[in-house]
């Protein structure tokens, strides 16, 4: 196994709120590697969101070290920072957030557009991303004009289009019907399995199930991990 | 509960036993299986109850039955009625986490957190095996075991969270009260000479002083 694509060693995350310091993270360590789905659960509050948003660089801890392909975080400049999350980060927000003057395959080719890459490529690239995510005929549809599913699909498009490696997804499914909120999970394994590192938080049992590694957080502190069995229980096994 | 899955096969029309068993098989998938005996016994029984009739051997020789109007009328109120289901029935998960914390033999934290692990890794086993599956039948089966798992997920939860709170904290104070109450009930003179003891104690050091 090559280096993790996020990790995070003795991540501690305080804030601030007047004269208390709540403490989000205490001491977590945590990675994710390439090929991998990582499922973070836990209750409300539990720090969830945090150790994503840490993870992804959109937050900075309190003290610990956070390396992104083996690089300390803190070691990169702002300018490089900032073009690891353009170039290999993608995230997915439990609403879509896609611009409703776009169409899908805009949306998509958005983040490169801002990148700076030729708007042909950008959209060869959106073609791309939304085929991955099982969005075929629908590319000039503007987001009203889709299903909830369908546009979560779009915002997974978008997370995952040219080079980006992680995804970092936070309760992608808490505006989605059961059987949708599923297929999108088996969507991020697929992308798992084709090669991205991707974090999910859920507060779901039954999605984090999609997941190789489930870890769970209790009080800003892993509480439990579970992995899954190297030799599962097989269909006759689960139903006698 | 097999007899009113063959009353809803026998609805279509005559069949034989082994028939019988290879539909409701098709229906319901690999979960489960069924005997030929368990087929031909309760065949039997429902014949005796007046709910099938023999219907003589088709051309290979195999005895046939069909449906009589008291089975249909007893299928319309098996399919039509609703199955009761009740919280009597003792679940061990309940069990143990409800005597850990009624004794603090041990925390309830431990078996919480062991059955949550547990549980977690069938409903990764049961969700792959989904994605894999490719019977309906098995399909619903795997489904229905993903929710029932999630929810004694949820359920842990649940009693973490009330364990961990002022209904636990009660109960760790009732446990005291009763620990404390059944030493004294058991050995009320050791407990009350000690007492004297510390009274004499208290006794010698005014005398002293």
């Amino acid at each position: 196994m090559g280096e993790p694509a996020a990790e995070l060693r003795q991540v501690v995350k305080e804030h601030r709120d007047g004269s208390t310091v709540v403490r989000a993270l205490g001491g977590i360590d945590f990675a994710v590697h390439a090929g991998e789905m990582v499922a973070v659960t836990g209750r409300s509050g539990s720090g969830k969101s945090t150790l994503l948003n840490v993870a992804g660089g959109l937050d900075e801890a309190t003290s610990g070290e956070v390396f992104v392909e083996g690089r300390p975080l803190t070691s990169l400049t702002a300018a490089e920072r900032a073009e690891h999350r353009r170039r290999h980060l993608g995230f997915v927000f439990q609403a879509a957030n896609l611009v409703p003057a776009l169409t899908a395959e805009e949306n998509v080719a958005l983040p490169l557009e801002f990148d700076g890459v030729r708007a042909s490529k950008a959209q060869a690239s959106a073609r791309q991303a939304l085929e991955r995510v099982g969005l075929v005929g629908l590319q000039r549809r503007f987001p009203d004009e889709l299903s909830g599913g369908q546009r979560q699909r779009v915002a997974i498009a978008r997370a995952v289009v040219g080079t980006r490696r992680l995804i970092l997804a936070d309760e992608p499914t808490g505006a989605l019907d059961d059987l949708t909120g599923r297929s999108m999970f088996e969507l991020l394994a697929g992308l798992a399995n084709e090669g991205a590192a991707v974090v999910v938080v859920t507060h779901d049992d039954e999605l984090a199930a999609y997941a190789g590694r489930i870890i769970r957080l209790k009080d800003g502190r892993v509480n439990q991990v579970v992995e899954r069995s190297a030799a599962p229980s097989g269909l006759g096994e689960l139903l006698s | 509960m097999i007899r009113g899955a063959l009353l809803t096969l026998l609805s279509e029309g005559p069949k034989y036993g082994y028939q019988l068993k290879s539909e409701f098989e098709a229906s319901t998938g690999a979960a489960w299986a069924l005997n030929i005996g368990q087929v031909y016994n309760t065949l039997g029984r429902m014949e005796r109850d007046g709910a099938v009739e023999p219907l003589g051997e088709d051309d290979e020789g195999r005895p046939r039955y069909q449906l009589s109007s008291a089975g249909r009328a007893e299928l319309d109120q098996w399919l039509g009625g609703a199955v009761e289901r009740s919280v009597a029935s003792r679940d061990e998960v309940t069990m143990k986490v409800l005597m850990a914390a009624a004794t603090g033999v041990v925390d309830p934290a431990g078996p919480i957190a062991v059955q949550r692990a547990a549980s977690q890794r069938t409903l990764q086993d049961a969700t792959a095996a989904r994605v894999a599956a490719a019977h309906v039948a098995d399909r619903l089966h795997l489904d229905r075991l993903i929710v029932t798992t999630a929810a004694e997920l949820r359920w842990l939860d649940i009693a973490e969270q009330v364990l961990e709170g002022e209904a636990g904290e009660a109960l760790r104070t009732e446990r005291q009260q009763r620990q404390t109450s059944g030493r004294r009930s058991k050995s009320p003179a050791t407990r009350s000479s000690a007492a004297r003891s510390v009274k004499s104690e208290q006794g010698e050091v005014a005398d002293n002083g």
